[in-house]
């Protein structure tokens, strides 16, 4: 059944996320032919309608507005619903990010629909859109279908490829009027955690330290490592416990569930509790001195051997094939 | 005042998961209070003693759920609530499980409802913000830190790594992340004057809501475990050619570099 699909892009540092051309491949699927509208929102998002346009979407609306300039929930939501007033779609595409995981559940209950989250594969079956999405933080899956109304999911980062992009491709761009206002959450200051390297998920390149890490001192070669892959650093529950990182950092069935497709485990013993938060990753690289770690049971590939004589190694190893490459 | 904490039975996070006749196996599985919702727990104690008031505890689920409920009774909670579901229906998913939930709040006059941002289960994190949608109230998500003064807030929000410093006002809901406080363990005294603190039990018919009310909007067609990974080669030999021949096979044989 063909239908008209909105997008929700999302722009972070006045560009679009990757995640947002991972939305309008998974926008064109759900399309199933029809239409694939994309919507920005923010204070000044225009610009960058056409990168949507030649990543797939058929088309650009924008809401632009000052009060839009951070997210909120009340100022986004105000402004995503005059986009649905106008359009009508029956279809609802969002990132499943800390925006999407935030704005999407509230849409969801202003329409009284159902909501997919954390969608990692969809595809049509049996007349069906089925929605494929881990449960028990990756331990298993589970798939889904909409049984009434609209077609809404949030996608997982890093997991559905976009579509080529095609500069050549055009599309209309239009302008939607919302009145935002009222806005009772207020954005006082943004203390930047994260600045240094890549976002966790939706990093390529992870590399985790586990408790082998041994103090938040012991976190510098792997970040020597990150950054050199333009990767991000993560960890198990075991150094987050022991402060030797923020929680923030935390990969697990608590903490953050990641996909990378290289996840590089640094004296990380592999509780069960853990590989939850991993396992699905495409390729998993362990480094432990026990080899009876439980990580080696998940990883593609092991080195049973201390991480602060094995990661400065690897960092010089990868900078080698950099230069040669 | 008047605080809400919106509490889920999940799987122990130690648990393997094994599946028989298409559904997740519970046989023999322990059960915990969703570890989000015991920051959620421990935030609402926090501040009922800092600001009085009093702390109820609600769940939607079946009878079983009790157990969880009455360990946040000895945690400190004063009253707790269980909507069993049991009898009414079969299957649930969110836009159920919050028009529930709504439905026992509307009338509640909550000054504040915490709830954890995501169970570890279904892993969707909907509920919480949709049941501040349909209460008409204001949220805040992922949150790290709370502080009420009088009917304002500020409140500190995990936003993928940084940090947001909110202001807003009751009433309000938030969602816990990790981070937000230390959940205590129930004392033995706490354990013994859960047994006789309040808890509720409410059916469907209790909300004047018919099963149609809440039907679910979407449906699980299919559960399966991901496919076993087998364990992958461990690299032997002197370190340094371990290492060389490690980055030579994330080259060429994984081409992930």
């Amino acid at each position: 059944m063909a239908r008209k699909v909105l997008v929700l892009g999302e722009v972070r540092d006045g560009s679009l996320r990757n995640v947002s051309f991972e939305a309008v491949a998974a926008g064109k699927t759900a399309s199933e032919g029809g239409e694939v509208v994309g919507v920005l929102i923010g204070d000044s998002v225009s610009a960058l309608a056409n990168e949507m346009i030649h990543y797939g979407a058929d088309r650009v609306v924008t809401v632009e507005d000052e009060k839009l300039k951070q997210y909120t929930p009340d100022g986004y939501s105000q402004a995503l619903m005059a986009v649905i007033d106008s359009e009508r779609p029956e279809g609802l595409i969002f990132g499943h990010t800390a925006l999407g995981k935030d704005l999407a559940p509230k849409i969801a209950a202003k329409l009284e629909s159902g909501l997919i989250s954390d969608v990692t594969s969809l595809e049509e079956a049996g007349g069906n859109l089925v929605f494929t999405r881990p449960i028990y933080s990756g331990k298993a899956f589970e798939k889904k279908i909409v049984t009434d109304g609209l077609l809404f999911a949030t996608i997982r980062p890093n997991n559905i490829a976009p579509l080529e992009k095609d500069e050549s491709r055009t599309g209309d761009v239009a302008s939607v009027a919302a009145e935002i206002k009222d806005l009772r959450t207020i954005i006082k200051e943004v203390v930047r955690k994260a600045s240094e390297g890549v976002d966790l998920s939706e990093a390529k390149v992870i590399i985790a330290g586990g408790r082998g890490v041994k103090s938040e001192e012991g976190f510098e070669p792997l970040k020597e490592l990150a950054s050199l892959l333009n990767g991000a650093v993560g960890a198990s529950r075991g150094a987050c416990d022991a402060d030797y990182c923020d929680y923030s950092l935390q990969i697990g069935q608590t903490g953050k569930v990641v996909t990378p497709d290289l996840y590089i485990a640094c004296g990380i013993s592999g509780a069960i509790q853990h590989l939850a938060g991993m396992s699905n990753s495409k390729v998993i690289v362990a480094i432990n001195k026990d080899p009876e770690a439980n990580i080696f049971k998940v990883a593609d590939y092991g080195i049973v051997g201390d991480l602060f004589e094995v990661v400065p190694l690897l960092t010089e190893e990868f900078k080698k094939l950099k230069v040669n490459a | 005042m008047n605080i809400y904490v919106l509490m889920k039975r999940t799987f122990d996070t130690e648990e393997k998961i094994t599946i028989s006749g298409g559904k997740i196996n519970e046989d023999g599985a322990e059960f915990i209070i969703n570890p989000y919702d015991e920051y959620a727990i421990e935030e609402a104690i926090q501040v009922r003693d800092a600001h009085g008031g009093e702390v109820t505890v609600v769940s939607v689920g079946t009878e079983e759920a009790e157990k969880q409920l009455r360990t946040a009774l000895a945690m400190g909670a004063d009253k707790a609530a269980l909507i069993n579901t049991e009898d009414d229906l079969e299957d649930g998913d969110q836009f159920t499980t919050a028009k529930i939930l709504s439905e026992y709040l509307k009338d509640k006059d909550a000054d504040l409802i915490i709830a954890g941002n995501v169970a570890i289960d279904g892993g969707s994190g909907q509920v919480g913000p949709r049941v501040a949608e349909i209460l008409g109230i204001s949220y805040v998500t992922t949150i790290t830190k709370l502080d009420i003064n009088g009917s304002s807030a500020t409140v500190v929000r995990d936003v993928e790594g940084d940090s947001e410093v909110i202001e807003t006002s009751l009433p309000l809901l938030v969602t816990a992340q990790q981070g937000l406080n230390e959940p205590r363990y129930p004392s033995l005294p706490g354990i013994m004057k859960a047994k006789k603190k309040p808890l509720d039990e409410l059916e469907l018919d209790d909300l004047d809501l018919d099963e149609d009310d809440v039907e679910a909007k979407t449906k699980t067609i299919e559960i399966y475990l991901p496919p076993k990974k087998e364990a992958g080669k461990v690299l032997e030999g002197e370190l340094e050619d371990q290492v060389k021949e490690l980055v030579k096979l994330l080259h060429t044989e994984a081409k992930v570099v």
